[in-house]
């Protein structure tokens, strides 16, 4: 039989991590995602698999922390909302230029500086562009639902670890704090040190005789060298567009307009479709689950099908910007989204597409 | 089917857990449920409520503007909510501390007086369990005996024992739930 609970996207996240057997958590609680290391807590990894859960002295700490761990071939993690990853900022540059595979959780609330404790999706460019500085990239998925923030945890570890590379879930304040249904997968066995060691002979295990020391670092003081090592990440993100972009399409066969929304916003406008179609307006939505890779050549393809595109986020207008680029400024693109913690209904996106297209 | 149900009050009403056994009885039937709650600054104190959507389909929106029902039990919570029942939906209440009673005549209303009736059987936490009785009456969206086993799903292990009266409380709700005839 199923298993099948009722939990907070917030709790989903941290059953998920004990299933797939991760190794280590390191935390510091913020609203809207404390639930994440109060239900590791509670549920006492440590005796279940021998997972670590640590609350650390603060979010640098947190984020050093799964940067030694990761070092080490370990499947480790950490979670904050906005305020918390700004923080993180240093160590997740630092993780990328080491290519280290980890996961970051960011359950977004309303910024900038402290903003609010309410839902947000205003974080899209610190996720998708960088956030901390040089010419890196994350690859960033974008739940919509409890369940996709349980699933997405395996997920995350997959592509961390296949591409050596840090993987944000870019999650915000309603899904983590909603419950739904979800169904709870196998319990995995965390790896042996043995089996860390053959999946990642790059890592920090211990040098044994036959071979030579591992160093985990991000400089290099060799200009030619560090191009070439950028070079080397490049191909890498090209690699990641190639293979994993993700979406979901609703109703687009016979759209003359498209919403496109990613989280939250995706689900409102689901509902917004549902309530367009019944004034007669033929619209569809574009989900894109992961925003980097972005599915810019989906979003080209549907350029050519529809007379315009209304990206929706609870932002000022941040994935639009991506979304315009995908579709080379060929047919209009306009924005909609409450600000602020607030969360646009569905009536008001419909709203909103009347406004600008009809 | 889909039930979109808004269920607001004080902290400490038992409004939040109120839905989630709702919603824990519809995943023991098969069915969709999202909880979506009000976290904010209102919930350290003074009103809290709660979206739940019970649906036999993939549930769009957890955010929604319009309710088939709004189950309401402050004065409060019946400011803000009893206009955003859809016409012909369905609103219930607990006039215990209720000053201005709704006054909508394209709607269902009906009143359950839990708060009275939970002192009476002198188990006041049950309170919210009378509400939920009186909304199955109404709207019988998910079975009696699938109510008991979100509530064992519900509860932790240590409270067991409470779900003999919580079953009283939801049985006695269904009896003491009564229209409310506006007059035109």
């Amino acid at each position: 039989m199923k298993d099948l609970r009722l939990m907070k996207g917030n709790e989903a996240v941290s059953e998920a991590a004990i299933r797939a057997g991760v190794d280590g958590y390191f935390g510091y609680p913020i609203t809207p995602q404390s639930e994440v290391l109060e239900y590791l807590m509670l549920e006492r990894p440590e005796k279940r698999t021998g997972m670590v859960v640590l609350q650390a002295e603060s979010e640098i700490a947190a984020i050093n922390m799964v940067y030694a761990g990761a070092g080490a071939g370990k499947m480790v993690f950490t979670s904050s909302s906005s305020p918390g990853i700004s923080l993180k900022q240093e160590g997740i540059t630092y993780i990328a230029g080491a290519e280290l595979p980890c996961m970051i959780l960011n359950v977004v609330r309303g910024g900038p500086g402290l903003g609010t404790i309410q839902p947000a999706q205003s974080d899209y460019f610190q996720a998708v562009k960088g956030g901390g500085h040089g010419d890196y990239k994350l690859i960033v998925l974008a739940p919509a639902s409890v369940q996709e923030m349980y699933d997405f945890v395996q997920l995350s570890f997959d592509l961390a670890f296949k591409y050596r590379t840090p993987v944000m879930i870019l999650s915000d304040g309603a899904i983590g704090q909603m419950m739904e249904k979800v169904e709870i997968g196998e319990q995995k066995v965390r790896l042996t040190d043995a089996q860390v060691k053959e999946r990642c002979p790059w890592a920090t295990t211990g040098k044994d005789a036959n071979r030579e020391r591992n160093i985990i670092t991000s400089l290099d003081l060799d200009s030619n060298k560090q191009e070439i090592f950028n070079h080397k990440l490049q191909a890498k993100y090209k690699e990641i567009d190639k293979n994993e972009v993700r979406f979901e399409e609703i109703q687009t066969e016979d759209a003359e307009y498209i919403f496109v929304a990613y989280g939250t916003s995706a689900r409102i406008c689901q509902k917004s479709v549902e309530l367009a179609r019944e004034k007669g307006i033929k619209v569809g939505l574009l989900r894109p689950i992961t925003l980097f890779p972005f599915p810019h050549k989906r979003l080209l393809e549907l350029s050519k099908q529809v007379k315009g595109m209304l990206t929706v986020e609870m932002s000022a207008g941040q994935m639009i910007e991506d979304v315009k680029l995908a579709v080379e400024c060929s047919i209009p693109v306009e924005h909609f989204g409450r600000l602020g913690g607030i969360i646009h209904s569905p009536e008001e996106v419909v709203e909103a597409l009347e406004q600008k297209f009809l | 089917m889909t039930e979109e149900i808004i269920i607001a009050g004080f902290g400490g009403q038992g409004v939040l857990s109120m839905g989630k056994i709702m919603c824990y009885s519809g995943i023991v039937q098969g069915q969709e449920v999202t909880w979506m709650p009000s976290y904010g600054p209102e919930m350290r104190g003074g009103t809290a409520n709660v979206t739940v959507i019970i649906s036999d389909d993939r549930i769009s929106s957890p955010i929604i503007n319009e309710f088939d029902t709004a189950i309401i039990l402050n004065q409060q919570s019946m400011d803000k909510f009893e206009s955003t029942v859809k016409s012909g939906g369905t609103l219930i209440y607990d006039p215990n501390g209720i000053t201005r009673h709704p006054e909508r005549k394209d709607i269902n209303i009906y009143r359950v007086e839990a708060a009275a009736e939970a002192a009476k059987m002198e188990t006041t936490k049950t309170f919210n369990m009378i509400v939920l009785g009186g909304f199955l009456k109404i709207k019988p969206i998910v079975k009696m005996e699938n109510v008991i086993a979100g509530l064992k799903k519900s509860l932790p292990e240590r409270y067991h024992h409470m779900i003999p009266v919580n079953e009283k409380a939801v049985k006695r709700g269904t009896e003491i739930v009564e229209e409310v005839q506006m007059l035109n």
